[in-house]
């Protein structure tokens, strides 16, 4: 099967400064990746903070140039925006205009997808139905609690019916109730056939909905494969491999002493 | 085109749901209600007074609108985040920089008609005559003079980081290009060699925007100027805005947006 996310020897690097101006040099941010994404799969791609998903994400989304390497989407370089035509994006963090109500910013960026108004209306409804946000669809997002505006980004995601989503740790600070409702989403998108491209500091939680895993450590990919593949290899579950391959060695347990 | 219209249409909802505008029309307003009720032996001099501070107001008031509002379009984005999601659709960054200029035109000529409304109902109550063709003259060649304001905004807004620093540039140079201007050649010519020769052809570059301002057509009630030379004024107009946005466009295709 001919994948729709594809990243050939990529390489990012970036000219590195401290706060207070100083060229500290060039800073290599990805090293040589190379990643497929095949149609219905969902892929979680890891690693620890600075590993360089998110750079990795900037490149597939157009927002970085990389240094070397080419990457595609659906075929396309990324640099053109029509590679962007079949996908919906969820950033890390909320980010919309807040002076919007859910229901303008869904028409907003469903116009820049280009759908026609009684499709669009169509499209509006179901995806408030699935985030479950019908109900405040004529609020101001600026009033909307931190799980609301999270599944307006899911929604946002959601509006052109995109054939790969890419989540950038989608259930970064919400509570317990919010991180379930996102996992059914997802979940829910994988049974209708979606490819899920997303990053995740949750091992739990990608260990239940991936089919896929690739962990990205120091800008490299480190390890890839079936979830289950890979706790049959490492025997031992992927929280313990992610543990292993970034070189965690726990501290001794220090001798405490009572006076 | 639908890309850089929904663009367009979320910068108007932006700017009539920011409280910006409404406080500087009822600024404009309040002072030329002021003024206006001060009839000094209903001298027809004092009503051309009136209509000349008013219209500076107008000026004032569209000129500071159109910098502002333009001045944080990308940069404000860039802050907030909103660039992330947006650029993330299958839209160009010249698309972005297109529908950006056209809310801001759009939103100040809303702003603009608004204001001249104003004006003509203030002019009517004590002139009761309404030299139309002046009217349309001076409101569209003001509003193209926003048009090269805004775009030239938007070009700095991608030179520079802080919006505020990029708002104080811009009116610095608009109003000292509506001010100058007009005389730089003459300085140019006046000064010795080198530096004569370096204000010449900045005389030559700089848009000029004093041309777009026929505010006396209507202050002393003249006749229309010719349309050709109207027309001639809109290319002017149109010609300098397509290169500042050109240059926003090729800055920008640069700049990684993180």
């Amino acid at each position: 099967m001919e994948p729709i996310l594809k990243i050939t020897d990529l390489r990012v690097e970036y000219r590195s400064r401290e706060d207070a101006g100083a060229d500290l040099g060039v800073k290599v941010a990805v090293n040589g990746l190379n990643l497929e994404v095949r149609r219905g799969e969902v892929f979680g791609f890891l690693g620890p903070n600075g590993a360089g998903k998110t750079t990795t994400m900037n490149v597939l989304l157009g927002f970085v140039n990389a240094t070397g390497g080419s990457a595609e989407l659906f075929g396309v370089n990324v640099r053109e925006p029509i590679a962007r035509q079949r996908i919906g994006y969820l950033p890390e963090l909320t980010y919309y205009y807040k002076f919007l109500t859910a229901e303008e910013l869904l028409r907003f960026y469903g116009k820049i997808f280009g759908l026609a108004s009684a499709e669009l209306e169509k499209r509006i409804d179901h995806v408030l139905r699935l985030v479950e946000l019908e109900h405040a669809r004529k609020r101001l997002i600026r009033t909307y609690s931190k799980g609301m505006q999270q599944r307006v980004g899911l929604a946002q995601a959601l509006i052109n019916d995109p054939d790969l989503l890419i989540l950038d740790e989608p259930t970064s600070g919400l509570d317990p109730l919010g991180r379930m409702k996102v996992r059914e989403i997802i979940q829910r998108l994988r049974d209708a056939g979606k490819t899920v491209f997303f990053s995740s500091h949750e091992l739990g939680e990608v260990e239940t909905v991936c089919d896929r895993v690739g962990i990205l450590h120091e800008g490299r990919l480190q390890v890839e494969g079936r979830v289950s593949e890979l706790t049959t290899r490492y025997h031992t579950n992927l929280e313990q491999i992610f543990l292993q391959i970034i070189g965690y060695r726990p501290n001794p347990p220090a001798t405490v002493t009572c006076a | 085109m639908n890309k850089i219209f929904a663009l367009a249409s979320v910068v108007l909802r932006e700017l009539y749901r920011r409280k910006d505008f409404y406080v500087l029309f009822v600024i404009v307003a309040l002072i030329t209600l002021l003024l206006g009720s001060v009839n000094v032996f209903n001298d027809t001099q004092v009503v051309r007074y009136l209509k000349e501070v008013c219209l500076l107001l107008i000026w004032i008031a569209a000129l500071v609108i159109a910098v502002t509002t333009a001045a944080r379009q990308i940069p404000g984005e860039r802050e907030s985040r909103t660039i992330f999601p947006l650029l993330a659709k299958p839209v160009s960054r010249a698309e972005l920089v297109l529908g950006k200029f056209l809310g801001c035109w759009l939103a100040c000529g809303v702003a603009l008609v608004a204001f001249y409304l104003f004006f003509t109902l203030i002019t009517l109550a004590r002139e009761h005559s309404l030299p139309l063709a002046s009217y349309f003259q001076a409101f569209w060649l003001h509003w193209m003079m926003l048009a090269v304001v805004i775009a030239f905004t938007l070009l700095g807004s991608l030179v520079f980081t802080a919006p505020s620093v990029n708002s104080t540039v811009t009116l610095i140079l608009v109003t000292g290009v509506l001010l100058l201007g007009r005389h730089l050649n003459k300085v140019a010519a006046q000064l010795p060699e080198p530096l004569g020769l370096i204000l010449s052809p900045i005389y030559f570059a700089i848009p000029h925007l004093e041309l777009f301002d026929v505010r006396d057509l209507i202050v002393h009630n003249w006749k229309p100027i010719a349309w050709t030379a109207w027309s001639l004024a809109t290319l002017y107009a149109a010609s300098y805005s397509a290169l500042f946005l050109g240059s926003a466009c090729l800055v920008f295709r640069r700049k990684p947006v993180n």
